[in-house]
């Protein structure tokens, strides 16, 4: 029972567009934050928030919602534009992204943000809220999914596994590993650092449903997702191949920007070569 | 107990806990109990027993057990996350601060073996430094307990608090020295004997040894006031001020490292509402080691002999000031 909203007719490449555009214009407005990977999952959370939810940005404490957990909180740019533009809060508002006073802050905070399922910045946290949250709901005999973004890097982190357990476990059908892996992590290649690989086969052995896509493939996102909604028993994990900084020429597959903004020229270049979105920018060259 | 010289009713803390948390589950759908691998040692396995579709093993991993509870608690429920203190407040103290603080997250994170008194098993398993950890994030309540009887209590009042809270309790039987008239409010210290001479402020089992030591100062005419701090955040202050206005001089008594715990809290917000000398009766800034508990609090300096030389200390220095 998807809630038909004038957000669900929005074409999906043009959502994911807009969404890049706005993760560049946030981070150029203030100087600051965490371009890379919110490129890299435009896709992803643009299906999220454009289509597979069951939300109502009018009422983000609607208790039947589906629930989105980012765990990897620093590509969060690109949650705050898909929440702003399905409704949650005023489009404008993104320029606030970062600076003092903002509720749109640094890494999501759920106390601040109505919308925000729970806070999240220190990596390898995210599943076991979200498990939490399925239990939760199975034992209010709600039928709501609970949706959960990591980074590849982030599978470095040990709760990941113990919560990859949980979630087996307890046969939380009900919850969706998103793993945007991209390969790159700060201080350079995943699997020169600590290796990751292979994803689904780790996550199988450890009782998981998965499938591989390629995450800029929207068709190959939407079936994903509907392939896990299909599955009762077991948690689904949907490992996307993602590009950092997608989209934007001198930014994809570099490291280097995970975490950093791009300069008002590079953000007008961006701008310049990206696709358009379905809305005007909220910048058009002026910083600070 | 209105004999104190009689030897009391001893229990342990956990046991009352583990009773405690059945009776509430019974009136409460939302109270869920989750574990990690210690339900028989923080006595829930009464509650996976009674509620098992409100029980959850989480295996040997604190920090998913902290997320997982956090989750429960964003879906409107009242989680009691179990363990040992030092796996919550240590091992797992940045999924506390994030997952449970920071998001406000309704967590109730109830833990046994605080302090020296778990004994045998060591360091490794003693916090001695889990209220100081607890005490310094934002939106944390900080409840530990005297006995068995404060134990329930406590118990129900942190599950009518929408917040998260951290509830500290002994392993091993001691002896039960409140009443069930006894007042408890969260964040009001209780004045547990009158005295006009010096004050010992005490938490947690160190309680019962601030009343013995009382009795010890009391053969040397000297009238000692003890307060239980039960909740160590937030912090009494108004007693505490007034405790230190009437008596001059405080010694503070807690199974705890004296840096953040009690002493920290106790001298943090003396320093502003109106500084008297404190001692400081607690673990050195040491780890513990196997032991009996009494033998352990022996060594450690935590006897009634031992707090009532620290009060005479703090007497003496207030003379010394010349103030009152």
């Amino acid at each position: 029972m998807a809630l038909l909203q004038s957000f669900t007719q929005i074409a999906l490449d043009r959502a994911a567009a807009q969404i890049r555009r706005d993760v560049i214009i946030q981070c150029v407005a203030n100087g600051s934050g965490h371009p890379g990977g919110a490129l890299g999952a435009a896709e992803i959370i643009a299906a999220l928030y454009f289509r597979v939810l069951r939300h109502d940005p009018a009422r983000p404490d609607w208790p039947e919602r589906d629930r989105f957990v980012l765990s990897n909180g620093h590509i969060c740019a690109a949650l705050y534009s898909a929440m702003a533009r399905t409704g949650y809060f005023p489009p404008e508002e993104l320029l606030t992204f970062r600076r003092l006073g903002t509720r749109l802050q640094g890494h999501p905070a759920r106390v601040d943000l109505p919308g925000i399922e729970t806070s999240a910045g220190p990596l390898g946290q995210g599943l076991s809220v979200a498990n939490g949250m399925v239990l939760g709901l199975r034992l209010r005999r709600l039928d709501s999914r609970v949706y959960c973004l990591v980074g590849d890097g982030e599978l470095q982190e040990g709760q990941i596994w113990e919560a990859a357990m949980t979630a087996a476990q307890y046969r939380l059908g009900r919850v969706c590993l998103v793993v945007s892996d991209n390969g790159l992590q700060i201080d350079g290649e995943v699997e020169r650092i600590m290796n990751v690989r292979p994803i689904a086969d780790r996550l199988r052995a450890f009782g998981w449903h998965t499938l591989d896509i390629d995450g800029h493939n929207l068709a190959q996102v939407l079936a994903a997702f509907e392939a896990f909604q299909r599955t009762t028993e077991t948690p689904t994990a949907i490992v996307a191949r993602t590009v950092m900084g997608k989209g934007v020429s001198f930014m994809e597959n570099l490291a280097e920007w995970h975490g950093k903004a791009p300069s008002r020229e590079q953000a007008v270049r961006a701008l310049r070569e990206m696709p358009e979105g379905f809305a005007p920018d909220l910048w058009t060259g002026d910083t600070q | 107990m209105t004999a104190p010289a009689a030897a009391p009713v001893r229990k342990a803390m956990r046991d009352a806990f583990g009773e405690a948390i059945v009776r509430l589950a019974e009136t409460d759908d939302r109270i869920v109990v989750l574990t990690a691998d210690l339900a028989e040692s923080i006595r829930v396995h009464h509650f996976a027993g009674r509620f098992p579709d409100r029980f959850f093993q989480m295996g040997i991993s604190e920090q998913d057990m902290i997320g997982t509870a956090a989750g429960l608690a964003l879906t409107g429920f009242i989680p009691f996350a179990t363990t040992f203190a030092v796996f919550a407040a240590s091992r797992a103290n940045e999924q506390v601060r994030l997952a449970v603080c920071y998001n406000r997250a309704n967590v109730k994170i109830a833990v046994s073996h605080g302090g020296l008194s778990v004994g045998e098993d060591g360091a490794t398993h003693q916090a001695l430094e889990d209220l100081a950890a607890m005490r310094a994030l934002p939106h944390m309540t900080v409840v530990s307990p005297a006995d068995a009887l404060e134990t329930e209590r406590a118990t129900a009042a942190i599950a009518a608090l929408d917040g998260p809270a951290y509830l500290r309790l002994g392993r091993t039987p001691t002896p039960i020295i409140t009443r069930p008239d006894t007042p408890f409010v969260l964040g009001k210290g209780h004045v547990m004997r009158g005295g006009r001479d010096v004050t010992v402020v005490a938490t947690g089992t160190m309680v019962h040894v601030a009343l013995g030591a009382a009795r010890l100062l009391e053969a040397f005419g000297v009238d000692a006031r003890v307060i239980n701090i039960h909740t160590i955040k937030p912090l009494d202050v108004p007693l505490l001020e007034r405790a230190a206005r009437e008596t001059g001089a405080i010694v503070t008594v807690e199974e705890h490292n004296v840096i953040g715990g009690l002493a920290g809290a106790v001298s943090e917000s003396l320093a502003r509402a109106h500084p008297v000398p404190v001692e400081f009766v607690g673990i050195q800034d040491v780890f513990g080691e196997s032991g009996k508990p009494d033998e352990l609090w022996k060594k450690y300096g935590l006897t009634p002999e031992r707090v009532a030389e620290a009060a005479r200390r703090a007497m003496d220095h207030r003379d010394r000031l010349g103030r009152v």
